[in-house]
């Protein structure tokens, strides 16, 4: 009996391996395993057996069914699988076809993502970000700034008047004052903003963007502007940028410099290149050390210009965004055509 | 200002480049803008040559056929139209190969029949002078063949300098050469004044001057002139205003120019004769006055306008124009040469006033020193005797004197370091103050330096000295270090609450755009805004750039509903497009405001079309609604964690009304949605559209910048679903009468369906209950169900069976 019970499991086990569909798996599983099958025949007849045959046969013969019902459940599974994946193969799309439902995408203005990456190199700095506000007086515009009664810029060809007598600043510099008066220093801010000037061609709109940076402190110097203004050049126009510092003049900044950042665009011998001119440096802000009569309108908030010292600089939004993805006519970006919009952010 | 090199040359000559020399000047604070070529090129090509012979051209009537001794050996054949050619002139060639002053390059030619190699020459055609009369016949002393340039200054380069407003003093060649000796390091030459003596001012006979408004006219100088020869200027100088951009005139005009551009100082001529009554007052101008300027304008002088007036009434503006009744003329036989100084302030008022600015006045109005009048009347002296035949009648009137004796400034050696962060050592500091005229002494701690009087106003501060310091002796070596002390530094939460919901918009499709801050007047009438509209509101601008941009905007919908017009047009099919930035309002109040106007954040976006572009399995998306920019909305505010509802409010005249509604926070406004007018849409060319408008700052303020820990998993919630019918309350009321009744344990309520049925509204709600300290029992939650259900049944809604 023994004998007969292995014999039924190798011819099964034979059976399972050979079945190649779920069908035929099925046909097996009832002729070892169904009701009228031998194995199960032979396991309700146990009990008729001699007492001392009772225990082995029954067990060998569980062993049997267990191991037979364990290679169909596997062989199923697999068969499963394979048929699944037979079918699935079928079952073909075209996927080349368009995402849907599609999802549009938007975009910053160049202007936000400039004006969004030169605040993060400052913040990285420690410089705070601060606003103000673009409707502002003539003392903090002009005067507070030491720019003379007679200064040009105050003229009504140059500057933006309300009919209430106060300007359209014509940079972010009155914040400088408004920032000195709300906290004492030591004093690490930048400031960006939109700024105004009656000017318009194909660099200049009346209306423009800025980022006026203050450093105010016991021990600041031009060495320092030197090394922020490096940072900064790098950090927006890469790592292999240097700066040099220019003379200039400025009313609210003595000394004053210009800060050139080397080409981006080429080789910086000489040769005719598009962004510099062959000049190998490119202008992009205007700097100085504070002027002492801008820290005496101060004086009151902590900032006695015997005590501290700092550093002050401007630079234009528009001009970093110009020169970093070459935009030649900076009135495109004020036309909101998508078609150039996305083209950046 | 243009700087000729050969000019530049006479004072301090660096030997290097045009280009390395305009670097110095660069980087030492003279911004060099252009570097221009004047005269002729390919200077080998241009010789002096003897006219050999001189005959008829056979075939033209104004022609010459002329054989010329250039040196060679072979003469040259060259055809001339000059009248005053003759054989035997010694006269200036151009050969064929050099290039004349525009630019062409001369070739061998056939004039009419005849071989030509070359040309000879007239001033006008080397840029050495406006006649073109004939040719020039030079001195028969000169060898043919010798180069040109070695006797006419034919050929100069010319920087084009931009001198800054605080450098009145480099205005001129001189002064220029004084940063060319500093820069470059090279023998700066005696100033062309040094030496000259003017004598004691004892007054002149026969002239009477007056200034009677010395605070506008520090000093007025005059020296007279008899026997004077009017007659054309000597090549030299002619080369030198051309190439310095001005045009030469005669001797004694000519000489007036020379010593502006040569000093800085501007000069007047008067014709002595032409003075009536030979007597001048310096004046304030009465009200209304006016005057005929040399350009033959009438022209009527502010207040404060200053006149200088002769017996017959005004000749002149001061400091900005002569006028036509005293000007030199060819009869001109006695000059009165006056240098004055004025108040720069009021020179640019007046300049502004009038509408006209000069070289003069761009000078003055900087502030020139009263020292620089006397220097500007030294120079001249010589040139009227040397190139106008002048005799000077004896002694000369100087009304005012110097100005203030220089200010000395102590430069602290351990201020310098501190400023710039470097160690100049007081050696170079010495060096380079002593280079361009400060005076300079050792004191205790550093230097004690003494302004030059062209420096007087620009240099008054130990700062401004620094400056000079930093600019000759630093900028070229300064290390680039970092603050020391620097704190750190974030966003604050406005500006992260700012960033946050532009990139929830972004992330949705929607694209930014930079709209302007002008509007026009007319936008809020387009806009449908009634009188008395908090729209009306608005800061107006007294200079606009033009009637379209003459007010700040008082809404961000006006620049994108632009945007999407123009979108529209240029073949895009549905646009979604935001704007962040300040919208500005009057104040109504008249209480102290820190800023002139009232402004705030604002964050508005238009959708005009689908939302979703069409694809291929949704051909035709809807447009966007209301709900579809109510729903952008939504996720702005949710990202932030702000507490919001719309209500029902028809308060913008540019929306539909029944499609609009304020987007609220408990009691504060932050904006609103809605579909867009129809008419306001027409307005612009679009076939509809939806909007949304709300205020940062408010939103700031209310979004929580720093969220409070919830525990979710401990203690979890029970979710049901109720389903109602309703009567003609707004899903909003429905809300609040559940969460009313559902008070603490119902932690939220949300609309997930709503439909209409044979006059019935249903709407399904989600319900949430939970408490933070304990997992609800059935009985509490059964409690506050029947609680809820009583609510809604005493407002006639009923549960739907």
């Amino acid at each position: 009996m023994i004998d007969r019970i292995e014999r039924i499991e190798q011819e099964a086990s034979a059976a399972v391996d050979a079945a190649q569909t779920t069908d035929a798996l099925e046909q097996v599983r009832v002729q070892y395993l169904g009701r009228k099958a031998e194995l199960p025949l032979i396991l309700r007849g146990i009990a008729d057996l001699p007492a001392d045959q009772r225990g082995v046969v029954g067990k060998r013969a569980n062993q049997a069914r267990v191991q037979i019902e364990a290679q169909l459940t596997a062989a199923r599974t697999a068969l499963e699988a394979s048929e699944l994946d037979a079918r699935l193969v079928s079952d073909q799309i075209d996927v080349t076809l368009p995402g849907d439902p599609a999802q549009p995408v938007g975009r910053l203005h160049v202007l936000t993502q400039t004006r969004r990456e030169i605040e993060d190199v400052f913040l990285g700095l420690g410089f705070s970000v601060l606003e103000g506000p673009e409707v502002e007086t003539v003392y903090y515009n002009f005067d507070a700034l030491n720019h003379s009664p007679t200064h040009p810029a105050r003229s009504k060809s140059d500057t933006f008047y309300t009919t209430t007598g106060e300007v359209l600043r014509t940079h972010t510099s009155p914040m400088q004052i408004r920032a000195m008066e709300a906290a004492p220093p030591p004093l690490y801010v930048i400031i960006p903003g939109r700024v105004y000037r009656r000017d318009s061609d194909a660099t200049h709109t009346p209306q423009f963007h800025q980022v006026e940076g203050l450093a105010v402190d016991k021990e600041i110097t031009l060495a320092d502007l030197k090394g922020t203004l490096l940072d900064f050049s790098r950090a927006i126009f890469g790592p292999d940028r240097e700066v040099r510092l220019r003379p200039h003049f400025f009313p609210f900044t003595e000394p004053s410099v210009e800060i050139d950042v080397s080409c981006f665009n080429c080789q910086r011998d000489g040769s005719p290149c598009s962004v510099c001119k062959g000049t190998g440096w490119l202008e992009i802000l205007g700097a100085g050390m504070v002027d002492p009569n801008v820290l005496g309108h101060v004086r009151d908030h902590g900032y006695d210009p015997e005590e501290v010292q700092g550093f002050a600089f401007g630079m234009g939004i528009e001009r970093i965004a110009a020169l970093k993805y070459g935009i030649p006519d900076i009135r495109t970006l004020y036309t909101n055509d998508v078609r150039i919009l996305e083209q950046f952010g | 200002m243009k700087l000729p090199l050969n000019w530049l040359f006479e004072y301090a000559e660096p030997y290097m480049t045009p280009r390395a020399i305009a670097d110095r000047l660069d980087m030492t604070g003279t911004e060099v803008k252009r570097i221009d070529h004047h005269g002729v090129d390919e200077l080998e090509q241009f010789v002096v040559g003897k006219v050999l012979t001189c005959e008829q051209h056979p075939n033209a009537d104004r022609l010459r056929v002329c054989t010329v001794d250039v040196g060679t050996g072979e003469p040259s054949h060259i055809v001339c139209g000059a009248p005053n050619v003759a054989a035997g002139q010694t006269v200036a060639v151009a050969k064929p190969g050099a290039i004349m002053p525009d630019g062409t390059r001369l070739k061998k030619a056939k004039l009419r029949g005849e071989p030509s190699e070359g040309m000879i020459l007239a001033e006008d055609e080397l840029d050495i002078g406006t006649s073109h009369s004939g040719i020039m016949v030079l001195d028969d002393a000169l060898e043919p063949g010798t180069f040109l340039a070695e006797v006419l200054p034919i050929a100069t380069d010319v920087l084009e300098l931009e001198i800054t407003p605080n450098r009145p003093d480099c205005l001129s060649v001189y002064g220029v050469a004084r940063e060319v000796h500093a820069a470059c390091d090279v023998p700066l030459q005696p100033a062309p004044w040094d030496g000259v003596d003017l004598g004691a001012p004892s007054g002149i006979d026969g002239v009477t001057i007056e200034v009677r408004d010395p605070d506008l006219c520090p000093r007025f100088t005059a020296v007279a002139y008899d026997d004077v020869t009017i007659g054309e200027s000597p090549a030299w100088l002619k080369q030198r205003l051309m190439a310095a951009g001005q045009r030469p005139i005669n001797n004694v005009v000519d000489i007036t120019n020379y010593v502006m551009l040569l000093t800085g100082q501007p000069v007047h001529a008067f014709d002595l004769d032409r003075v009536a009554g030979q007597r001048l007052t310096v004046r304030r101008a009465t009200p209304g006055e006016q005057i005929t300027t040399l350009d033959d304008q009438v022209r009527t002088l502010p207040a404060d306008g200053m006149l200088i007036e002769d017996a017959e009434g005004p000749t002149s503006i001061g400091g900005i124009m002569g006028g036509a009744r005293s000007e030199i003329s060819e009869d001109t036989t006695r000059v009165l040469i006056e240098m004055a100084t004025w108040v720069g302030s009021n020179i640019l008022a007046t300049s502004n006033a009038l509408q006209l600015r000069t070289e003069a006045s761009g000078r003055f109005e900087k502030g020139l020193s009263p020292e620089a009048a006397v220097e500007g009347q030294k120079v001249a002296l010589g040139l009227m005797q040397e190139l106008a035949g002048a005799t000077r009648r004896p002694g000369w009137i100087d009304l005012g004197g110097d100005g203030p004796a220089p200010v000395t400034i102590r430069l602290r050696d351990a201020r310098v370091t501190s400023l710039l962060g470097v160690e100049v050592p007081i050696s170079r500091q010495r060096e380079v103050l002593k280079a361009v005229g400060f005076g300079v002494a050792d004191a205790e701690d550093g230097l004690d330096v003494t302004v030059p009087h062209w420096r007087r106003f620009d240099v008054t501060r130990e700062a401004d000295v620094i400056e000079e310091v930093a600019r000759l002796a630093a900028l070229d070596d300064l290390p680039a270090t970092l603050p020391t002390n620097r704190p750190g530094a974030t966003l604050t939460w406005p500006q992260k609450v700012r960033r946050r919901a532009e990139d929830v918009l972004v992330g949705r499709g929607v694209q930014e755009i930079a709209g302007w801050s002008f509007a026009s007047p007319a936008l809020v009438d387009r806009l449908r805004a009634p009188e008395g509209s908090p729209l009306r509101n608005v800061v107006a601008l007294d200079n606009p750039m033009s009637e379209e941009d003459a007010v700040l905007r008082p809404t961000l919908v006006g620049s994108l509903l632009d945007a999407a017009r123009h979108n529209l047009a240029h073949g895009a099919d549905s646009v979604a497009l935001f704007d962040s930035g300040t919208v500005y309002h009057g104040w109504l109040d008249d209480g102290e405001h820190d800023t002139p106007a009232n402004e705030h954040h604002g964050l508005c976006a238009l959708l005009v079309g689908p939302l979703d572009p069409p694809t291929w399995r949704s051909p035709k998306p809807a447009a966007a609604d209301f709900f579809a920019v109510k729903a952008l909305v939504g996720a702005v505010l949710d990202t932030l964690r702000v507490p919001w509802e719309a209500r029902p409010a028809a308060d913008w005249s540019f929306l539909h009304p029944g499609r609009s509604a304020e987007v609220v926070s408990g009691d504060t406004r932050l904006g609103y949605v809605g579909e867009l007018h129809p008419l306001v849409a027409q307005e612009w060319d679009l076939a509809g559209g939806a909007a949304f408008a709300i205020d940062l700052g408010r939103i700031a303020a209310l979004a929580p910048e720093v969220p409070v820990y919830r525990d979710v998993t401990t203690f979890p919630p029970v979710r049901q679903d109720l389903s109602l019918v309703v009567t003609d309350q707004s899903a909003a009321q429905i809300l609040a009468i559940v969460r009313k009744a559902g008070r603490k344990l119902l932690r939220s309520v949300s609309v997930f369906d709503r439909f209409e049925r044979e006059g019935e509204t249903s709407l399904g709600l989600h319900l949430e209950f939970a408490a933070s300290d304990r997992t609800l029992t059935e009985e509490e939650v059964a409690a506050v169900w029947s609680d809820i259900v009583r609510a809604l049944n005493e407002e006639g809604v009923q549960l739907r069976a």
